[in-house]
């Protein structure tokens, strides 16, 4: 029997199926869920959430940058807004397969799947995004660190969906960083991904820094420990140097199909140190 | 599921899956089988058709979320003899081989076209990078692609 489609028109309505049929697949894009998908038999149901104007939209406001689940890659893209003031999150979407899957991925889609290698996730990390969730119980807004709390598990309640990403809107002089290895550019999923930010203050010393990798571990993480190392000190190439070593403390990547824990290891703590280089 | 699908101008009802691949209906069910499948899974473009103008890997969109928009399939994109500039070029400069990867690299080019009519050569790499070609003919197809850039601004 083919499975139960509905189309919420709201995100109300989305919220009520969402209450109703916990069993169902929640889609988006499809860019992940349709991999396979006609070799697996039908899900129950699908609450279809492509276009949902409620999970849309990209806006300014409260002194955040509040960007719907349902964006796409190609919609990011798209928007000035993004451009200028996120532009690690601009650069990642850039680099997120090629225009056929911008086109349908979306962010909330991303973070719902939350794979280790799902390429926006270390920026959300490296921003300070809040993640805002829904249901017909009301809204709660949560940060985007420590949702992801396993190998593809979020803190989600059976009857929520995510609404929607706010960003505190960066502060002047934020310097933003992104960073992707693959096989090739485009396509490719990610060996090492690595997103950052930092601000120094007027006597040169980094006075806030987040440095967050993808692909390192069974989700995205934080490198706090590194983070730790080079909050108060003036950047200098020795102190990529130490970032470079601390790195190699703080994560504990594995071999994979894509990759081995040695190369990743390297690759990480290369790019850890060129971050802290850009800040020179 | 019933659905309701408006491909190449013309109306359709089909009966599938509402995560049916929207691949499978076109070719199956509706016998278009310019469109190509390559890898299946999203990688490889050859599957490329337009939705609203854009261009999707048809493998990865579920059909049910083709109702309501204009879908466009490589058949549509020459009118009776007609060919387009792009096919025209494409057939000229010798940017196709086996064949198998041109539909999606048609369609997509079309549509990334409309959207940024001057793109430079390394920009329309970056377009196409989800088309592969495994007959690694992607110089002749650049060229064929920039031809009609062009030609275009030409005009």
């Amino acid at each position: 029997m083919s499975a139960h489609y509905l189309k919420p028109a709201t995100l109300a309505e989305a919220c009520e199926a969402r209450a109703a049929h916990p069993d169902f697949v929640l889609l988006a894009g499809g860019t992940d869920y349709m991999v396979g998908s006609h070799h697996r038999p039908d899900p129950p149901g699908v609450i279809d959430l492509f276009g949902l104007e409620g999970l849309g939209g990209i806006e300014e406001r409260d002194g955040a940058i509040r960007i719907g689940a349902g964006t796409t890659y190609a919609q990011l893209l798209r928007s000035d807004l993004v451009r200028e003031r996120l532009p690690a999150l601009f650069e990642c979407a850039r680099e997120v397969g090629a225009v056929q899957i911008q086109e349908r991925g979306t962010l909330g889609g991303n973070m719902a799947t939350s794979s280790p290698v799902g390429d926006t996730l270390p920026v959300l990390l490296a921003l300070d995004a809040q993640v805002v969730l829904g249901s017909v119980r009301g809204e709660r807004e949560v940060p985007y660190h420590g949702f992801c709390t396993g190998y593809r598990q979020i803190d989600l309640a059976p009857d929520e969906l995510i609404v929607a990403v706010e960003f505190p809107r960066p502060p002047q002089g934020l310097v933003q960083f992104w960073r992707k290895v693959g096989t090739r550019r485009a396509q490719a999923i990610s060996k090492v991904m690595v997103a950052a930010s930092a601000r120094l203050d007027d006597e040169g010393v980094i006075a806030h820094v987040r440095l967050a990798m993808g692909a390192v571990a069974d989700r995205p993480v934080r490198l706090e420990q590194t983070e730790a190392l080079l909050l108060g000190k003036a950047p200098s190439e020795a102190l990529a140097d130490q970032a470079r070593d601390e790195v190699r403390r703080e994560i504990v990547p594995i071999n994979d199909v894509r990759s081995t824990k040695d190369y990743r290891l390297s690759a990480a703590a290369n790019l850890a140190a060129r971050f802290v280089r850009t800040l020179c | 599921m019933k659905l309701e699908l408006n491909v190449n101008g013309a109306a359709h009802e089909v009966d599938a899956s509402p995560v049916a691949r929207l691949l499978d209906v076109l070719r199956e069910q509706l016998q278009l089988t310019g469109t190509k499948e390559g890898c299946g899974e999203g990688e490889c473009g050859a599957c490329s058709v337009l939705i609203d103008g854009r261009a999707v890997n048809s493998c990865l969109v579920p059909a049910a979320q083709a109702q309501g928009c204009a879908i466009r399939t490589v058949e549509d994109l020459a009118q009776g003899d007609a060919l387009t500039d792009l096919q025209t070029a494409l057939i000229e400069l010798g940017g196709t081989q086996c064949g198998i990867c041109t539909p999606g690299i048609a369609i997509t080019a079309t549509a990334v076209l409309e959207e940024e009519p001057a793109p430079s050569r390394e920009r329309i790499r970056e377009l196409l990078a989800g088309n592969l070609c495994r007959c690694t003919g992607y110089q002749l197809i650049i060229d064929a692609v920039e031809r009609v850039v062009r030609e275009r601004n030409a005009k």
